[in-house]
């Protein structure tokens, strides 16, 4: 049966997430975006509304079970008080989601509860690499099987708060395949670059990463010599993604839509003139229906659908787009006052055209 | 709880429709568009008997009958059949008997006695159709609250005068079938749309005629009539709702809900013709060597892979829209701005994806060798019929912002 209601359990973790991004994350977002960081303590509010913690079982740490649904309502309620600020909460899903969907017994064992039973730490995912058709499935950097050991070469960017990283989960190809390898940060050949200058999401500090033959023990491979799902992993990020790209587009309507009530043109609100009415009303309907595009494609993967990874990039097709269109369109609701840094819709505008660049940032 | 599982009904129903849109439906698809106002008899012959024997699935007027019982699936299997029908052949789908537009009023408004009365007939031995006759010569959009035909009362009877046009299966239901047609008109002209009420007017009432029957860029199948009313006496029983103006505003509003159901309706046939052109044109890239590589990103794509996917995106997301606001109407819930939204959307979807099929098959699309270029015409249809997509914008954004028809318009 068809249903589009979340359970009485998802509405509560949702109205939490909400709370938290309307009075934390909306509240200091614009401030942070000047100052290039979120404060340290509101991060770890986010972090104790426990979104990961409940996407793991109780044996590796956690209180529950994983489900993208779940995951993307969380993230989608979040985004809408912040992008960056949901990026940097969530940041420690792009390491942990992958260790559990596909590491070895021993390795979500080893590696999971470290992130999970402790405040909020960014270990991360290193993933995006910097060319223009960047492609998940031809990455760049490789790695190579010596010896007993593995060596890793290549570069990274959009690498959130590697500078503090206490590890990376480092995806690359193996033999032609899809991979992620665990790695400290004090591996040799590991360098971390100059901060990143972005167009939006500038309250995350993200990093390119450098690895100049990182050489790496075997029980580095996550899912060791076994199967290793990357197909999974990808579809977990682009829903991730795609519901922030919902959540940053929400707020963005949720803004502009009193303001154009409130602003006259010839002594008659904005709104009341069709030209910025079916505007709005256009913006409505494109989050509405991709919206359920990404709920479709979150509950494929929690049903292990094999439509999941098709669904899950048209997801964040639609998504992206939806993102890009609303934003443009919130900031040109407000007219020129839209362009001035007073208003955060510029903000939402620059984070809205990053969005198909994000999948790696943070996995549901 | 969400979920996008198809219940073991809607499958069933899909599957079923299927066979019949491939079966009844493609193989005569060409020879009705090229034969306007021909009756596709056989069509509708093996509707009437099939879904008489599934005991009326498929119509409108089912959810009347299984109201009481507990988790209803009514509307939600309406907008498959819509779809799949409409898959099949959207102008024969609209010569589908047994319940459309008009029986939908009478099922949204109507006592359980007008019910009883009117909707009987579909059970009946012969195919029956029906009707709803809203648009006038002088205004479409303004509709209701510029209805000009004029219903008056005499005793037990209301004498109605005026002027229809744009009436779907018109002819069907007065002229070819003993059917019926629900006529939008005003009891107290100067109490403007409050005073509009919509009337049963039975197929053989003295001073009810067909004039006119329209040539269209598409849906030829389907007869648009033009009907013309002339001192035409009908029971005092024939009127939906109250025959009061005063308390009328409610009774308009409930009438208005009509178009919650049958505006997911209209979009999720649309949304048939729009997957219908996608398969198609995979279809023939692929004889031709093109097939659609998923995953990449946009600088890695082709163009028509980017269209492709583009088109994908917009036919499931309004898809999964348009289920939303059948499944609000299952669950009796409001679904005024769903209904709008979804029709909305479907309206662009299938006219930008039948307009790209076209311009993207060349000389192929252009031809009437194949059907994407009866697509193309049948599409258009779907913005403009139900509320064209300006006033369902209107409606979205009136909801959106809080205002009344008063303060934007």
């Amino acid at each position: 049966m068809y249903g589009f209601e979340p359970s009485d359990e998802q509405r509560m973790l949702m109205d939490a997430a909400e709370r938290y991004a309307a009075n934390q994350l909306r509240a200091a977002g614009r401030e942070a975006d000047e100052a290039g960081e979120f404060p340290q303590e509101l991060i770890e509010k986010g972090w104790e509304l426990g979104v990961l913690q409940a996407s793991v079982p109780e044996a590796y740490g956690g209180f529950g079970e994983r489900s993208a649904v779940t995951g993307a309502l969380a993230a989608e309620a979040m985004a809408w008080g912040d992008l960056s600020g949901t990026l940097a909460v969530m940041a420690p899903t792009s390491y942990v989601m992958p260790i559990l969907l596909g590491g070895t017994e021993e390795q979500k064992k080893a590696l999971i509860p470290p992130v999970i039973e402790a405040d909020w730490k960014p270990y991360v995912a290193a993933f995006v690499e910097p060319s223009f058709d960047f492609y998940e499935g031809e990455m760049q950097t490789t790695a190579q099987a010596k010896k007993g050991k593995y060596l890793l070469s290549g570069e990274k960017a959009y690498v959130p708060f590697a500078e503090q990283a206490p590890a990376f989960l480092v995806f690359t190809m193996l033999d032609g395949a899809l991979r992620a390898f665990n790695v400290p940060s004090d591996a040799p050949g590991l360098s971390v670059g100059e901060r990143e200058a972005l167009l939006g999401i500038h309250a995350l500090p993200t990093y390119r990463l450098k690895l100049d033959d990182v050489t790496l023990d075997e029980d580095a491979l996550i899912g060791g010599e076994g199967e290793f799902d990357a197909g999974e992993v990808i579809a977990s990020t682009q829903v991730a993604i795609a519901a922030m790209a919902i959540g940053l587009s929400t707020g963005a309507l949720d803004y502009a839509l009193p303001y154009a009530k409130e602003r006259e043109v010839w002594g008659v609100p904005i709104a009341q003139k069709q030209s910025i009415a079916f505007m709005l009303a256009e913006m409505a309907i494109e989050i509405e229906s991709n919206r359920l595009l990404v709920w479709e494609a979150a509950w494929k993967l929690d049903e292990g659908d094999p439509d999941a990874a098709r669904a899950a990039y048209l997801a964040l097709s639609g998504a992206a787009d939806t993102a890009m269109m609303v934003t443009d369109r919130a900031v040109q609701t407000f007219g020129g006052h839209g362009y001035v840094r007073e208003h955060p819709v510029e903000m939402w505008m620059r984070n809205g055209r990053g969005i198909p660049v994000m999948p790696g940032l943070a996995m549901v | 709880m969400i979920s996008f599982k198809k219940s073991e009904k809607l499958e069933q129903a899909s599957v079923l429709m299927e066979t019949v849109a491939e079966n009844m439906m493609r193989p005569i698809s060409r020879y009705f568009d090229e034969h306007e106002h021909e009756i596709p008899w056989d069509y509708i012959q093996f509707m009437h008997t099939s879904q008489k024997a599934m005991g009326g699935a498929g119509s409108l007027t089912e959810s009347a009958a299984r109201k009481k019982e507990g988790p209803s699936i009514s509307f939600q299997r309406l907008a498959v059949t819509a779809e799949m029908l409409s898959w099949g052949d959207v102008g024969l789908w609209l010569c589908t008997p047994g319940g459309g537009l008009g029986a939908a009023a009478v099922n949204a408004t109507g006592s359980a006695e007008q019910k009883e009365r009117f909707l009987g007939r579909f059970q009946g031995d012969d195919p029956v159709f029906d009707a709803m006759a809203l648009t006038e010569p002088h205004a479409g959009s303004a509709m209701p609250a510029e209805v000009r035909t004029t219903a008056v009362r005499d005793g037990d009877e209301w004498v109605l005068n005026g002027e229809k046009i744009f009436v779907t299966a018109g002819h069907k239901a007065l002229v070819d079938t003993k059917g019926f047609v629900v006529i939008w008109a005003t009891i107290d002209p100067s109490a403007g749309r409050a005073g509009v009420r919509p009337f049963v007017v039975e197929a053989g009432t003295p001073g009810c005629s067909v004039t006119k029957l329209e040539h269209k860029l598409g849906i030829r199948a389907s007869d648009t009539a033009s009907i013309v009313l002339q001192d035409c006496r009908i029971p005092f029983e024939n009127i939906l709702g109250s025959p009061e103006v005063a308390k009328a505003e409610k009774g308009f509003k409930g009438a208005m809900a009509t178009f919650d159901a049958t505006r997911p309706l209209v979009a999720a046939s649309a949304l048939g013709i729009a997957r219908a052109t996608l398969e198609m044109l995979k279809e023939m890239l692929s004889e031709r060597g093109v097939e659609i590589r998923y995953g990449l990103p946009r600088s890695r794509m082709t163009n028509i892979e980017r269209e492709i996917v583009d088109m994908e995106v917009m036919l499931h997301s309004t898809w999964l829209l348009t289920m939303k606001a059948m499944w609000l109407a299952d669950e009796r819930k409001t679904n005024t701005i769903e209904a709008s939204m979804c029709k909305v959307k479907a309206g662009d979807v299938v006219v930008k994806i039948t307009q790209r099929a076209v311009e993207i098959m060349g000389p192929l699309g252009f031809s009437r060798e194949f059907l994407l270029e009866k697509w193309f015409r049948d599409a258009k249809i779907n913005d403009l019929y139900e509320g064209t997509g300006q006033i369902n914008r209107l409606i979205v954004a009136r909801r959106i912002l809080d205002y009344t028809r008063h303060e934007l318009n």
